[in-house]
């Protein structure tokens, strides 16, 4: 009883047969290949499997792969261009807004929707556009510091500086 | 030119391009051609005897290779979990632990049964399929409880509930200071059971290669040397048998130190199945099986002089170790020793008991042990303030070990290496605006608002060894670290350390210190970690702040070795002697003529050739192990604002100010990365986390992310980050740790603050967690 499952991920297409209970976090990682979305929990809590579906940040545990047919998906894979990084994967590189890295991609494609969304978001906004993303290492200081980063970046506008932003050397 | 610039700058981390891009290697993320997938079958109830195990459906369902049981795997692993002695040698019952439950389970998650599948739902589906008949037991939950005469056991076969009772000083010890004392606090405090949550559940993947007799098993794991020596004790095979490969791993905090039932049975089942064996944990696996931290109570009596001098303590720690002894979970009662924290007392009575009962296994979690002692003494020192009306800055200076004082040999007759407590609370203060603080908190509690101000004045103990110390403890393999430091014919260098990152940025820091020892590039270091079959013989793994203090400066004395080799060849290339060559600058030199100098790169490809010195061996390379001469003590000073909303109980934290000096600084964005997360850890405890069982059932009722809260981003408050720099005299490069001394500080300035805000209401002391429906309930309460 599988079904026939065709999505473009980072540009290039894939066509697969799968069963129809098979979540797309899981279709990503063991069919597709593609190992930098990552599981954190049973439960759509932590957001480390974040991935866009047609632009949109999505936690690809709450799709089956078969919801996907047709759509067209980003994972953290399909962010730099060749050797390039992406603004917001630099802007985590350079204010160390990863430790153990486990949630990292997770947190770079709910931020690239947030800052897609809302280009010059306040620190309040950052807050609560991430709060679906968890991170046991970083204590969030420094993505919220990355996200600004990026923001600056990416619009071209100052970052607007806040007291997290200004704690520790 | 490379001279000493790295070590102290903020250099950006070099693991960090793969892990942002997705190109990390995560124990999920291997495959190995031909996997059966297994899935475990594990106790719904706290404590039963099994009557029956029925697999004859699990054993028909789609694409299972196999169903196995106890009985399977008897021939397969010998022994008993490992049970480390740590801080209590004598222990009174310490349970039989085998990695598959035959007859009786002792808490809910305990594996009673294991399916192979050819896929990972297969095998879940499955393992879903398994009848077990149980005969339930009751759950022994309540520490005081199960202390009592007559009280069920967690282990039916068990003589009580104690697994130990030891007196580290006795009573009579204190009997003098607390007869002259002026005023005595006694107080009950708690410490909540938590899960550590690594963003990255454990997993196994184990490939027994028959023909060979050779076991490769990747793991998630901080230790895996010592994974290593106790999965090929069990399996019955030589260490050189096994390869243990721990890859990158996304977070650990103490929980992914110690082994897990799972190491030695998917290793034992790729053996009877032939074929790789792949488990990944789910997130209810590891809230339910992980081991969990703190999960103890503290009875505390402390007796002071009128003027605040603080006299002696009394203390009795209750730990629920759970269902089994966890493999270091007697760690924890090193909280006793630490239990004076940065003050002089006349003496100190401590006593630790250890309590079985049917919860998971209790083993170290971020800070273990020290976060509990730092919590205890700077909550009775508050609770002396209080009784005494005195500021809580004016108590803690009057009672603090003294700059002169180090090293100083405290109760227990640990000697603290060095220290400047006063100096870190004074820049704490300022930080804080502590003066204008408390004028603020007066005009706010005469509009009826609850405003308090925590501090948290902390000294750590860490950088396990020594080995005089740490061999008894681990029953008699001392702590210390290996490092082996390559050096290619191109100049190109490896560095292998025994300790792993999971998360630390070793990769960057210890290669910091080896560019800048030899006058290389960066980029011509590469550090390897967490393959046992690479670098020395045997490794210790990252746990207690210790990777930096003993596995850095066991690098550095390891290119010290190959430095002393290559001024010996430089003598010979410079016909001068030995004594007269300086290597500086990464290059070597005849004193006095540093115009004509070999670059450290020409005289690592001149090892290589020929016409060495008379006796010298080709190569350069060197093993160095480093057994530090004493522990390392950082410390520092915590300031929590909070204001209690009355309406709804909700503390929120205005600002957090942390002064830390953990001695030299290798890189310092790296250091308060650790700071941040482990600051935020503490004020969960101390907010939102705790692992909650139902009390007569033994039922986790904290399974899953929903209900066990981990803070997001939301729950942050702004932070003001300092510190001070006490070189540590126990090691080379005057570094102490960093990884534990977020949580060890933070969670009692957050409970200070609490308690201080509602003192008014004349409470006097909150335990953790403190949510706002119970200091709605607590002010409430104190009003009527």
């Amino acid at each position: 009883m599988n079904h026939k499952v065709a999505v473009t991920v980072n540009g290039r297409k894939h066509e697969h047969e799968v069963e129809p209970r098979l979540l797309l976090v899981h279709y990503l990682r063991d069919v597709v290949g593609l190992t930098g979305t990552h599981i954190g929990c049973d439960t759509s809590q932590c957001g480390a499997c974040t991935i866009h579906v047609d632009g949109k940040a999505v936690k690809s545990c709450t799709m089956f792969a078969v919801q996907a047919d047709g759509r067209s998906l980003t994972t953290i894979e399909g962010m730099a261009k060749g050797d390039e990084l992406h603004p917001i994967q630099q802007a985590f590189w350079d204010e160390h807004g990863l430790q153990c890295g486990y949630c990292t991609p997770g947190f770079i494609m709910a931020a690239a929707y947030l800052l897609e969304q809302n280009p010059n978001p306040t620190e309040d906004e950052i807050r609560r556009g991430l709060e679906g993303n968890l991170c046991r290492c970083t204590g969030y200081v420094n993505i919220i510091k990355a996200v600004q980063s990026a923001a600056k970046t990416m619009s071209g506008t100052p970052a607007r500086k806040t007291q997290v932003a200004a704690g520790g050397s | 030119m490379a001279v000493t610039q790295l070590v102290g700058a903020k250099i950006h981390r070099r693991e960090d391009p793969r892990l942002i891009t997705g190109h990390g290697h995560y124990i999920d993320d291997f495959v190995r051609q031909g996997t059966a997938h297994a899935a475990f079958a594990r106790s719904p109830v706290a404590h039963a005897r099994i009557k029956s195990i029925d697999v004859t459906d699990a054993s028909k369902a789609p694409g299972v290779v196999g169903v196995y049981t106890a009985r399977d795997f008897k021939g397969q692993l010998a022994g008993t979990h490992p049970a480390a002695p740590a801080f209590v040698a004598e222990k009174k019952f310490v349970p039989e632990r085998f990695p598959i439950a035959e007859k009786e389970v002792r808490y809910q998650g305990e594996i009673v049964a294991v399916v192979l599948a050819e896929t990972k739902a297969q095998a879940a589906d499955a393992a879903n399929m398994i009848q077990v008949d149980y005969d339930e037991l009751p759950a022994v939950m309540d520490l005081e409880k199960a202390l009592a005469k007559g009280s069920p056991k967690a282990h039916e076969d068990g003589p009580d509930n104690v697994c130990w009772d030891f007196t580290y000083t006795p009573l009579d010890l204190t009997e003098a200071a607390f007869k002259e004392a002026d005023v005595v606090v006694k107080e009950r405090v708690l410490q909540n059971r938590l899960a550590p949550v690594p963003m990255e559940p454990r997993g196994v993947l184990a490939e027994y290669e028959g023909f060979d007799k050779k076991l490769t098993l990747w793991l998630s794991s901080q230790n895996p040397h010592f994974i290593r020596l106790f999965v090929s004790g069990a399996l019955g095979l030589k260490e050189s048998q096994v390869r243990v490969i721990s890859p990158d791993v996304g977070g650990g905090f103490g929980s992914k130190i110690s082994p897990y039932p799972e190491d030695y049975l998917v290793p034992a089942l790729s053996r009877i199945a032939a074929r790789p064996v792949k488990w990944i944990e789910t997130r209810t696996e590891s809230i339910q099986t992980s081991t969990h931290g703190r999960g103890q109570f503290y009875d505390c009596e402390v007796a002071a002089k009128k003027d605040g001098t603080l006299l002696a303590m009394r203390v009795v720690q209750y730990v629920d170790v759970g269902a089994y002894h966890g493999t270091f979970g007697a760690f924890q009662p090193v909280a006793c020793l630490m239990a004076g924290g940065g003050y002089k007392w006349k003496g100190i009575s401590a006593r630790t008991v250890g309590v079985l009962t049917n919860r998971v296994p209790t083993d170290p979690y971020r800070g273990a042990g020290r976060p509990e002692a730092t919590h205890l003494v700077e909550r009775m020192v508050d609770l002396v303030a209080l009784e005494l009306k005195m500021d809580p800055v004016d108590i803690r200076k009057k009672n603090f070990i003294q700059p002169e004082d180090f090293p100083f040999t405290q109760n227990f007759g640990l000697v603290v290496d060095s220290g400047d407590y006063e100096k870190s609370l004074d820049k704490a203060l300022e930080l804080a605006g502590y003066a204008e603080l408390r004028k603020k908190q007066a005009e706010l509690r005469k509009q009826g608002r609850f405003f308090g101000i925590g501090l948290s004045t902390w000294i750590e103990l860490c950088g396990f060894g020594p080995s005089a110390a740490t061999a008894p403890a681990t029953g008699g393999i001392a702590l210390v670290e290996s490092a082996q430091v390559r050096v290619t014919p191109t100049g190109a260098v490896i560095v292998y350390t025994g300790t792993h990152s999971h998360g630390q940025g070793h990769e960057t820091t210890f290669s910091q210190i080896v560019a800048d020892q030899l006058g290389v590039p960066l980029d011509s270091v590469e550090l390897r970690h967490g393959d046992t079959a690479e670098g020395t013989s045997f490794g210790y793994g990252t746990y207690g702040s210790r990777s930096l203090a003993v596995g850095g400066v066991a690098i550095s004395k390891a290119v010290g070795k190959v430095i002393d080799k290559g001024k010996k060849l430089a003598a010979h290339i410079f016909e001068a002697a030995e004594e007269d060559v300086v290597f500086e600058h990464g290059n070597f030199h005849v004193k006095g003529s540093p115009d004509k100098s070999k670059a450290f790169g020409e005289v690592a490809f001149a090892s290589y050739g020929m016409g060495l010195p008379e006796g010298m061996e080709q190569g350069l390379e060197a093993v160095a192990y480093f057994d530090p001469p004493n522990l390392v003590w950082p410390f520092g000073a915590h300031v929590a604002v909070v204001e209690i909303d009355a309406e709804t109980g909700t503390a929120k934290i205005e600002k957090y100010v942390a002064v830390d000096d953990c001695g030299n600084i290798i890189n310092p964005m790296i250091v308060d990365g650790q700071i941040h997360g482990g600051v935020v850890q503490a004020i969960a405890q101390a907010l939102y986390e705790e692992v909650v069982y139902d009390e007569s059932t033994g039922q986790l009722k904290t399974g899953t992310l929903i209900d066990y809260l981990i803070p997001s981003m939301g729950e942050i408050p702004p932070f003001i980050l300092d510190k001070t720099i006490t070189p540590s005299p126990t090691n080379d490069l005057g570094v102490k740790g960093i990884g534990e001394a977020g949580t060890i500080a933070a969670s009692i300035a957050v409970i200070n603050a609490i308690c201080d805000a509602l003192s008014p209401l004349g409470i006097k002391h909150v335990d953790m967690p403190a949510p706002p429906d119970k200091l709605w309930h607590m002010m409430k309460e104190a009003r009527q």
